[in-house]
């Protein structure tokens, strides 16, 4: 019986040991530590077979290739598609090389990005809004007009912004993998690649709807919920209801008493796991459709419990690194004689305040 | 004990002659009230004269227009979450064929509410704000309320009219990257 075991392979992430299958991608091993540790993923999606390797925003650098043959490998690496081996060493953001390959990417990223952020439905809750966050700059070098496209209309429910797109596939991915016929794909090469429907088709399947969820940015969005309101003004909440042709489980977002939007849920990376119809998501906007469950769980980081506060809560990361960039500490030696408050006569500094009980000198 | 340098030691000795008449008392003290007469007033006649409150003064909120008098609001959200007193609100409307000339983006604020009792006048929407919509205008305060109708302010009262356009001289607004800054040529 123990023969029949798989192996375990042994990896180090950030110097954090962990115990992974053989075929695991480097990507998933660091999940498998946490959040702290697992690089961004642009394209790469768990539940969709054969995404990833295209955004490079998962770039890690492997400083031992095995236990066998430590040496490092010569360039990053690209971890949603790279397996890991045994005794791998990799460094995540321990590596200056790694956060520097990755505030490039997102510059590249942003380039023909329109940054119509104020416009775009998905702010808030947009895969790359959040990588920018985290490694870009609040400039652009970019000087050249931005790319443009034709507006393609591919049917009543989802709206295509192909000027937002990344080309990262997901949508693709599951059109071919969770619907039985695609209708849209990339069409045309390089610069000139866009996401679109072969001669005017509309989408129309139970479940091409999730083309909505995947979309790391708002290219794909969701036509009944366009410029409905913001994704921090609503209230997420988890649902189901017993469908017929889905698992039925969704997220409700209500503004007031009134569902304003329906969604997969999501997991902590951000992907869907279980994929919901047209039904559910595009007709059933009734609280009376739903068996509700409870408020989903957001975190603290994300824009959608800004102003909530709770006890419990955590200050999010950026809110530590930006005051750990900004933190000067002071030179108790330094020149006061200009603040005011120096400028009044030392026994307006009295040690103690007179109290009524102290007796007259 | 001694709080401060300031103290006088007071006296109780006998009052001399002159002191006893009150007289030169009385006049100095007259020529010092007269005096006051002929000085610069201070004070000024409110609400018919008002002063200049200084190039960072926060006070009535203005929705800016560009150039071509589009509304620069794009009803994006950021001045309502920005809000310490959660005083703004709003409604999107997506941009129809023919309202080019009213909006500048294809989205765009039907309805943008600020309730004045609320606002604080702290200016974290004027700074969150990324297309240079709002602003709170250091030439002009907001009324004194009577009552409490009409004190959540609508579009009518915030948005920018052609004829009393708001500039902010002393523009050191950082635009976003696709944005062009609200410079004196730009609005």
């Amino acid at each position: 019986m123990e023969d029949n075991k798989p192996q375990l392979f042994k990896v180090t992430v950030d110097g954090i040991e962990v115990e992974v299958e053989p075929g695991t991608t480097i990507l998933q091993a660091a999940r498998k530590i946490g959040p702290e540790v697992a690089p961004p993923a642009m394209c790469y999606y768990q539940p969709l077979k054969g995404s990833g390797g295209k955004c490079r925003a998962c770039l890690v650098r492997v400083a031992a290739g095995s236990a066998k043959d430590p040496r490092p490998m010569p360039k990053l690496v690209a971890s949603c598609i790279t397996p890991v081996q045994d005794g791998m060493v990799v460094e995540n953001t321990t590596n200056q090389q790694v956060i520097d390959a990755r505030n490039g990417i997102v510059e590249f990223l942003l380039i023909n990005h329109p940054l119509d952020c104020p416009v775009c439905d998905q702010a808030g809750e947009c895969d790359l809004q959040n990588f920018a966050f985290d490694h870009g700059k609040a400039t652009t070098r970019y000087e050249e007009d931005r790319r443009t496209f034709e507006k393609h209309d591919i049917g009543p429910y989802i709206q295509l912004h192909m000027t937002r797109c990344i080309l990262c596939y997901r949508c693709v991915y599951t059109a071919d993998q969770i619907t039985n016929k695609r209708v849209h794909g990339v069409l045309g090469r390089g610069d000139a690649a866009e996401i679109g429907t072969y001669i005017e088709k509309a989408i129309d399947n139970d479940f091409s709807g999730n083309v909505i969820d995947v979309c790391p940015v708002g290219a794909l969005t969701d036509k009944t919920y366009r410029f409905k309101n913001r994704v921090w003004f609503t209230k997420p909440v988890d649902a189901h209801r017993d469908c017929p042709t889905c698992s039925g489980k969704v997220t409700l977002w209500y503004r007031g008493e009134e569902v304003i939007r329906v969604t997969a849920r999501k997991n902590e990376w951000n992907e869907v796991t279980e994929f919901i119809c047209n039904t559910c998501r595009f007709d059933q906007k009734k609280t009376s459709d739903w068996v509700i469950e409870g408020p989903t769980k957001i975190s603290r980081s994300s824009v959608i419990s800004a102003n909530k506060y709770r006890a419990d809560t955590i200050k999010p990361d950026f809110g530590k690194r930006l005051a750990a960039a900004t933190y000067k500490p002071i030179d108790d030696k330094r020149d006061t004689s200009q603040l005011d408050i120096q400028q009044l006569p030392p026994e307006r500094f009295a040690k103690t305040l007179p109290s009524a009980l102290d007796k007259e000198p | 004990m001694q709080l401060t340098n300031r103290s006088k030691q007071v006296s109780n000795k006998e009052m001399t002659l002159a002191e006893k008449m009150y007289l030169p008392s009385i006049a100095q003290g007259l020529a010092i009230t007269i005096k006051h007469f002929f000085m610069k007033k201070p004070t000024i006649q409110y609400p018919e004269v008002k002063r200049y409150l200084g190039p960072v003064f926060r006070g009535h909120h203005v929705l800016k227009r560009d150039e071509q008098g589009r509304e620069r609001c794009t009803a994006c959200g950021l001045c309502a979450v920005a809000c310490p007193a959660e005083a703004i609100s709003m409604i999107a409307a997506e941009r129809k064929k023919g309202e080019e000339n009213l909006y500048r983006e294809e989205k765009y604020a039907a309805v943008y509410e600020i309730n004045m009792l609320r606002c604080i006048f702290c200016g974290l929407c004027e700074e969150a704000c990324p297309k240079q919509a709002i602003y709170l205008r250091h030439d002009r305060m907001v009324p004194v309320f009577q009552e409490r109708d009409g004190i959540v302010y609508g579009k009518d009262k915030l948005v920018e009219r052609m004829d009393d356009r708001y500039v902010r001289m002393n523009s050191e607004v950082k635009a976003t990257p696709t944005e062009p800054s609200l410079t004196k040529a730009a609005t």
